[in-house]
């Protein structure tokens, strides 16, 4: 392996593999100690030059682990970030498989980003795959296993569609370099990788894992689902289907898919899911749109979803951990009880409304003003009227009906509402700054961004725009407010449709399969075994009596002769003399007879 | 934090009356900035834009949302187990 490159990944696979080991007052340090090993090994790879470092050759390939270039670099650095800020909001978790899974699930989201080929990229995307679904089945709820089950179905297939797209390209280019692949003309395998990438993207209709293993998770395992899953995929996107105009189509649609899920939603935790399904519409259309502006935008706006949405998934994961409850319906009027989270909640929610100086407000319009520059209006259009309804679901309906809004909690839930552990407040707080200082001074972020950026979030026009746009559909959503009220239902997804041929499968297998299998088997006794008997059954007979006949015939007559012998042996030297010397007289006397004649 | 919410709560009417003005002070803001910047002919012609746009867009979600759930989408909690075809599990 070439030197000089430090992979993060191997920091957290092996502090996760020795974690067991550590127990006690260690415990915690080392918790802290480990993602921030692997976040100052980020660090230090951003300062060496854009090249491929950890060559290995393996087989017939060259295999690259370390791809060191402004789009890997900067999407590693928030997913180390974001490995160190959910580490430090589950510091009090005693399982130690519970943090063993984040880390095998961050160091595959960085094995991803860091790697040069497809073999290396489908190795820690499938490590991804199967190490967060125990963050899924840590919660133990009482849907946490069958959840985690489709959720781990969904990405197997996903993955060998993907697995299918990478050897399908192999066989035709003879190549496994993962770099932009030609959407102008794009081949089976092209549509398979993007299918492949699209799932772990959540776009519309594979999405539908996203809103349901992520409302299931464990309180801290969403922190960490939220952030590395579709981000990395948007990576992967925005590495190789760039400028893909089918994808522009596809991110509109998640944008305004999530938005009308989301508002309809009763699980505070679902409803940030469905809100993760629309902004990762916003940055799979800026990838789609393959401007340098829409890259950088989509971008940009990955690295603030991971800082916002995290720390919305804090303040309800708190909600969650202190009371034990997700639903709207069960909760409400928590601002007294739950200050701090409350506090930290609200920047979060503003941050993702792309209220002005907050995280968003420089990411969002980046995208959008991409799709207007590209002369993609239609896009423009509908993905502003996307990001009003993100103000509606996540910085009104969200903050407004669970920390105000009447005071729907059992008297055993408000007994036990109160502002989360030390350790989680941190986490929140942290969070909570970044978010505020990309959306005061984004300087530092656009300078981390794959292209020169030519943009500013801070004119007079965007602000204007943003607060005419903000306070009215604010307005709007306090005259009609009584119309969104949550209710205590479900509501029903493209996954039904999904689990219904599950089920049909089911059914196909347990009954016309069966019957098959069980008549197949009957007609096999009554023709097949009867036949067969038969003739079993003469060969048993010419075996016994014939072959075993002659068998038997001939021990029978060296048993007989055996025994005759045996009399001979009796052991006494006068008989034995006398058999001798009587032998001896007959040979005499035939002898002289035959002399004689 | 919860002593001016306390304090703001107590004083709703004054608090939805701020609100008001100041939705009416940026309305009347959008029509003094420059607008040459903007992308579309409907950004720089139609007064208010993005306070129609805004209100309408809500307006139009809230709408959207309700009739979608209605129609079928949002069902009880169980609908999963009674509409999917049975199996032996659930049995």
């Amino acid at each position: 392996m070439t030197t000089g490159f430090l992979h993060p990944s191997a920091f957290l696979i092996a502090g996760a593999l020795l974690l067991p080991f550590i127990r006690g007052p260690l415990r915690r340090p080392y918790l802290f100690l480990v993602p921030l090993l692997g976040l100052f090994a980020v660090l230090y790879n951003t300062t060496l030059s854009a090249d491929n470092y950890g060559l290995m050759n393996f087989l017939d390939w060259q295999v690259v682990f370390g791809r060191v270039d402004k789009l890997s670099s900067v999407f590693a650095l928030i997913m180390s970030l974001m490995a160190v800020v959910g580490t430090l909001y589950g510091l009090h978790v005693d399982r130690a498989g519970e943090h063993m899974a984040a880390w095998f699930y961050a160091a595959g989201s960085l094995g991803v980003i860091y790697g040069g080929d497809y073999l290396t990229l489908f190795l820690f995307w499938e490590m991804m795959a199967f190490a967060s679904v125990f963050l899924v089945w840590f919660r133990r709820g009482p849907n946490s296993l069958a959840v985690g089950y489709r959720y781990l179905i969904i990405h197997t297939i996903g993955g060998i569609i993907l697995l299918a797209g990478i050897l399908l390209r192999y066989q035709a280019t003879g190549s496994i370099v993962f770099d932009l692949l030609d959407v102008a003309h794009p081949e089976p395998f092209t549509w398979l990788i993007m299918i492949g990438f699209g799932l772990n993207a959540a776009m519309v209709p594979l999405h539908s894992w996203l809103p349901e293993a992520y409302s299931e998770a464990s309180f801290n395992g969403a922190v960490f689902l939220c952030a590395f899953t579709t981000k990395t995929a948007v990576y992967a996107l925005a590495r190789a289907c760039a400028g893909m105009e089918i994808l522009v189509v596809l991110g509109v649609i998640m944008a305004l898919y999530g938005v009308i899920y989301a508002v309809m939603e009763n699980d505070i935790r679902k409803l940030l899911a469905w809100s993760i399904v629309s902004q990762v519409g916003y940055m799979v259309a800026g990838i789609g749109i393959g401007t340098d502006m829409a890259i950088n935008g989509a971008v940009a706006h990955a690295v603030v979803h991971i800082l916002y949405k995290s720390l919305l998934f804090m303040g309800t994961g708190s909600v969650l951990y202190m009371t034990g409850k997700t639903k709207f319906t069960e909760l409400g009027g928590l601002h007294g009880k739950m200050p701090a989270t409350f506090f930290f909640t609200m920047i979060g929610c503003l941050s993702i409304s792309a209220a002005p100086f907050f995280a968003a407000y420089a990411s969002k319009s980046m995208i959008i003003t991409a799709g207007f520059e590209h002369h993609l209006n239609w896009a423009g259009w509908l993905l502003m009227f996307g990001a009003t309804g993100t103000l509606m679901y996540n910085g009104l309906k969200l903050p407004y009906f669970l920390f105000f809004g009447g005071n729907r909690c059992s008297k055993a839930t408000w007994e036990k509402a109160g502002d989360p552990p030390g350790n989680m407040l941190i986490a929140m707080t942290l969070g909570a700054t970044l978010c505020i200082l990309v959306g005061t001074a984004p300087g530092f972020l656009y300078a981390l961004l794959p292209y020169p950026v030519d943009y500013t979030p801070h004119t007079v026009y965007h602000l204007m725009e943003t607060l005419q746009l903000l306070g009215f559909a604010a307005l709007a959503f306090f005259l009609l407010k009584r119309y969104v009220e949550p209710v205590d239902r479900i509501c029903l997804d493209i996954d039904w449709l999904y689990r219904q041929a599950g089920r049909a499968l089911l059914w196909l297998i347990r009954r016309p399969l069966q019957w098959c299998d069980t008549a197949w088997g009957e007609a096999y006794r009554v023709v097949g075994l009867g036949s067969l008997m038969t003739v079993s059954r003469f060969w048993s007979w010419f075996d016994w009596n014939a072959i075993d006949g002659v068998v038997d015939g001939i021990a029978r007559g060296v048993r007989a002769l055996g025994g005759k012998v045996r009399v001979l042996q009796s052991g006494q030297i006068q008989i034995a003399l006398f058999y001798v010397s009587s032998l001896a007289a007959i040979v005499l006397v035939t002898f002289v007879v035959s002399q004689l004649l | 934090m919860t002593t001016l919410i306390a304090y703001l709560k107590a004083r709703m009417k004054t608090v939805v009356a701020v609100c008001v003005v100041l939705l009416a002070v940026i309305a009347v803001a959008s029509l003094l900035i420059d607008t040459h910047h903007a992308h579309t002919w409907a950004e720089q012609h139609v007064p208010f834009f993005w306070s129609w746009f805004g209100f309408a867009a809500a307006a139009l979600i809230i709408g959207a949302a309700r009739w979608f759930g209605r129609s079928g989408i949002q069902a009880p909690a169980d609908a999963y187990d009674r509409t999917l075809l049975p199996c032996e599990e659930d049995a």
